[in-house]
């Protein structure tokens, strides 16, 4: 039930981000969703493809360093308190949200959002029991196309 | 010949010494040293290999046959293997820092503390400085030679000492508004330092009383004496040292500020090249290396510097009969001095493995923007160090800026950056630019 999710280390300087997208445009990949962490120096370029390990390894022939993570894409219902229900139900299993971004589509009628919990596994099956909509990257990736 | 900038007064007749008679001076005190130094068990095993002692020293032309000394000898000797007396003869320790992250000890009979005080006199006076003057030492106190060996200089000047130290500078400022000290003892990027925050904040150079600045401590050019003294309205002096050799007082410009005089009846100079260790020719740039004459604690048979000045043996117009050294113009190691500490880029080495995980690709770059050196590292970030976590990737920083300040004892910037970005070298990797080199700073 895990996202496989890129991730890139760039320096905050012109031209890096856009290089980046570049060698992936290349290879023909198609981006579904990205978020960018920043700092004044550096940023960490997270992204969501579909052909991951193709993504991966042009990545890392251009020179980048990637770093592969799983993930968990949650849907979300897509009206005013639709994320903070959700997201207090992950509090109260106590589960620590590292960093969370959203897709650009909907499913259906939800919002779908990507979460980077420390241990996946146990997040996921916690998510399940209280019937959250946990997406398969085969759901996910279908949907994209 | 240039004029004499200040009253040409003489603290010790030694200086004028015609130079026969030094050299008469400097090879018996030169035999003393020997036979000193043979108490030392780096320099007793280094003379029977060499087959010298104190007797078979006949002339001064014999000081090539004494082997020489580096950092690294006394690196090992760690801490006081080559102290000369009992412990119980030392009157005060001082220390430079090393590229381990220990000092090198240096120690100081009571008789040498003398001898110290009054080298430090002698540049001072020849400097300007009188009996009835304040000045303002702002050097560290501590293990560095700089703040004490200034501070009992002043005093056997007989003038006032205000012992104000490193640091906080609008303080400084302060101190010299209300205490009107006539001379400011400390780096000269302090200076600078100073001369900028008086102008922040409004403090005309006229409204102090302030007419001489005695500098040293780290390397510096004629443009920052140019800006220091135009800023602040006062006359600089350089002045060179260190501490293996004794501190402060190895030498000093005189009123012609066109070199400084080495103090040639307690320290015998040398001027090699670093490569073959010949001496250079008369006027050529090469590494110092000094012989100390008189120290009883810590005798230093040719220490090799690493610093890089020429030696000019023309007579100065002051009367001074020591050779004038230049100012230091470069070193032979790639020892940076930054804000006046001592830093090795195999500091910055040790540093980054001491953090686990972090890639030998380094970049140091030295800068100085305004009046004070910046240190930026360059760090490369190699795929084990990278997380997707922004904490993560801060922490790693965090834990080499810690690193690099508990080894270097400098603050540095440190800069991840992409992988494979840093140029690599074949052979002897360049670890270091220095834009202050570039602009002419040093």
């Amino acid at each position: 039930m895990k996202i496989h999710q890129l991730s890139l280390f760039l320096e905050n300087q012109p031209g890096h981000l856009s290089k980046a997208c570049r060698v992936l445009a290349d290879a023909e990949v198609n981006l579904l969703t990205m978020s960018v962490a920043d700092t004044q120096q550096f940023g960490i370029l997270r992204l969501i493809v579909k052909e991951w390990e193709k993504a991966r390894d042009v990545l890392q022939k251009a020179g980048f360093v990637v770093k592969v993570t799983e993930v968990v894409a949650l849907e979300a219902e897509d009206h005013p308190g639709g994320l903070a229900d959700m997201l207090d139900a992950i509090e109260a299993d106590g589960i620590n949200i590292e960093y969370m971004y959203a897709f650009t589509f909907r499913f259906g009628d939800k919002a779908v959002l990507v979460f980077r919990f420390d241990d996946p596994d146990t997040a996921v099956a916690a998510l399940q029991a209280r019937g959250l909509g946990v997406i398969s990257s085969v759901e996910l990736y279908s949907r994209s196309e | 010949m240039p004029e004499l900038a200040v009253e040409n007064r003489v603290f010790d007749p030694a200086e004028t010494m015609p130079r026969e008679d030094l050299r008469a001076l400097q090879l018996q005190r030169l035999r003393q040293t020997v036979s000193r130094a043979a108490g030392v068990p780096f320099y007793k095993r280094a003379f029977a290999e060499a087959g010298v002692s104190a007797e078979s020293i006949r002339g001064l032309g014999d000081l090539r046959r004494l082997p020489l000394t580096t950092k690294a000898d006394l690196r090992e000797g760690y801490p006081l293997e080559f102290l000369a007396v009992p412990r119980e003869q030392v009157a005060r320790y001082h220390g430079s820092s090393g590229t381990t992250g220990k000092p090198t000890f240096v120690a100081y009979t009571a008789e040498d503390l003398d001898t110290w005080a009054a080298l430090c006199a002698r540049f001072l006076v020849a400097g300007g400085l009188r009996p009835e003057h304040t000045v303002q030492i702002a050097f560290g106190y501590g293990l560095f030679t700089g703040g004490f060996g200034l501070h009992y200089g002043v005093e056997r000047v007989g003038a006032a000492v205000l012992p104000a130290a490193a640091g906080n500078t609008p303080r400084q400022i302060m101190l010299l508004q209300d205490m009107g000290a006539d001379a400011l003892v400390c780096t000269p990027s302090y200076a600078l330092n100073i001369a900028e925050a008086c102008e922040r904040q409004g403090v005309a150079p006229a409204s102090l009383n302030l007419k001489y600045g005695h500098f040293g401590g780290e390397p510096w050019t004629e443009d920052m004496r140019r800006q220091i003294e135009s800023r602040l309205e006062i006359l600089a002096f350089n002045n060179y040292g260190l501490s293996e050799v004794i501190g402060p007082g190895v030498s000093g410009e005189c009123g012609a500020r066109s070199g400084m005089h080495i103090q040639e009846d307690h320290f015998l100079v040398e001027c090699l090249d670093p490569d073959t260790l010949e001496p250079v020719a008369p006027g050529e740039g090469g590494e110092l290396v000094f012989t100390t004459l008189t120290k009883q604690a810590l005798p230093m048979i040719r220490y090799r510097t690493r610093d890089i000045a020429r030696l000019d043996e023309a007579p100065c117009p002051c009367g001074r009969t020591g050779v004038r050294m230049s100012r230091v113009v470069g070193r032979t190691d790639d020892m940076l001095i930054v804000r006046g500490v001592n830093v090795f880029p195999s500091q910055i080495e040790e540093a980054l493995l001491r953090v686990e995980g972090t890639a030998p690709h380094y970049l140091i770059e030295v800068d100085r923007p305004g009046v004070m050196d910046e240190v930026t590292v360059q760090v490369e970030v190699r795929p084990e160090d990278f997380s997707d976590k922004m904490s993560q990737m801060q922490a790693l920083r965090d834990r080499i800026d810690r690193e690099i300040h508990s080894v270097a004892g400098i603050r540095a910037a440190v800069k991840l950056v992409e992988h494979g970005t840093l140029e690599r070298f074949i052979g002897k990797a360049k670890r270091v630019v220095d834009h202050r080199r570039e602009k002419g700073l040093l």
